[in-house]
């Protein structure tokens, strides 16, 4: 595994501030290693809540080191519009996948793989077994 | 036939539409929704006019993709990728013809109201811009006048549903009494549509 392609994440959410601190949460539990890269896109471009697919088709392409991009989003409109910007098939990453996981653990789980040099279908699979760790 | 020009005006009429209706639609997405509907359409087909106005596109096909496009990219809410989607998908049912017969447009646009519903998982009676919208491609064979009075009624029948998708759905039985902002919107769609071909010269 070589630590110059690591798989990237984007965290799509309604707000920025929660895009930006779950990137932060994330990225402060990985500890030492190669930095995964991750980038937020919160809100609108405006600066209020609500999704931007601008904001996500330019963090697909910051995070893309060509190893795959994984997508985490929280709900409503930001998982409908990254499902109609894979639908249209050039404004996103080719190797860009929508994630299926809860946003938070999901997010932790995939960087923390991300950095051990893991591939996209590992990254992937860690974010969506975040749905099986009950919390009662 | 339906040429580009006409589909421009339909854009271009929706937008007027959904500018004099805004308020309308902010206010019923007020008790059930976030209270944006209005005003994240607006600005989504405000940016339609303005990038129609720019580009120039030449078939009917290539307006209803840019328009699509920029409605994903504009509205900032759940609309923005279903409206895009749908316009979208149907832009790409019309393919590159110059020109396109009623025919080929109403399968078109069920290709389109197809792929909504793939998208956001709503099917009719789950008050959503699909009970206005399948109506309408179901009575689009009889005529735009059809298919307008089609939508509106399929609106207005939104009122007794409880939501079973997006944000309206966690009321639960609080959101029944309430017309759906999205079938309203889907509505003034159609009707500018109508509007569109009446002014055309057609019924």
């Amino acid at each position: 595994m070589s630590d110059e392609k690591l798989v990237g994440v984007v965290l799509v959410s309604h707000s920025a501030e929660v895009a930006s601190a779950v990137a932060g949460l994330a990225l402060g539990l990985v500890g030492g290693g190669p930095v995964v890269p991750v980038a937020a896109a919160g809100g609108t471009a405006g600066g209020g809540l609500g999704t931007s697919a601008e904001l996500i088709t330019a963090a697909a392409a910051s995070v893309d080191r060509g190893a795959g991009v994984a997508v985490l989003v929280d709900l409503g409109s930001a998982v409908l519009t990254v499902k109609a910007l894979l639908a249209e098939g050039d404004e996103l990453p080719d190797t860009a996948r929508l994630v299926d996981a809860p946003f938070v653990e999901g997010a932790v789980a995939a960087v923390v793989t991300a950095a051990t040099g893991a591939d996209l279908d590992a990254v992937e699979a860690a974010a969506v077994e975040a749905y099986g760790y009950r919390k009662v | 036939m339906l040429d580009a020009d006409f589909f421009r005006r339909w854009m271009t009429a929706t937008a007027a539409s959904v500018d004099r209706e805004a308020d309308r639609l902010t206010a019923l997405d007020s008790p059930i929704g976030d209270a944006d509907h209005g005003s994240n359409l607006r600005r989504g087909f405000t940016a339609v006019s303005a990038a129609l106005e720019k580009e120039s596109p030449e078939t009917p096909g290539a307006v209803l993709v840019l328009a699509g496009r920029q409605l994903i990219s504009t509205v900032g809410g759940a609309s923005g990728p279903l409206y895009g989607t749908l316009l979208r998908r149907t832009g790409k049912a019309l393919g590159d013809a110059a020109e396109v017969d009623e025919e080929r447009f109403a399968e078109a646009l069920r290709a389109g109201v197809d792929a909504v519903m793939q998208l956001g998982g709503a099917a009719p009676g789950d008050k959503t811009m699909i009970d206005a919208l399948v109506p309408a491609v179901d009575a689009l064979p009889e005529g735009f006048g059809a298919a307008r009075a089609a939508a509106e009624q399929g609106a207005e029948a939104t009122t007794p549903l409880q939501a079973r998708k997006g944000r309206a759905s966690y009321l639960g039985e609080r959101s029944i009494g309430h017309q759906d902002p999205g079938a309203t919107s889907a509505a003034l769609l159609v009707a500018a549509l109508a509007d569109t071909d009446a002014d055309a010269g057609g019924e």
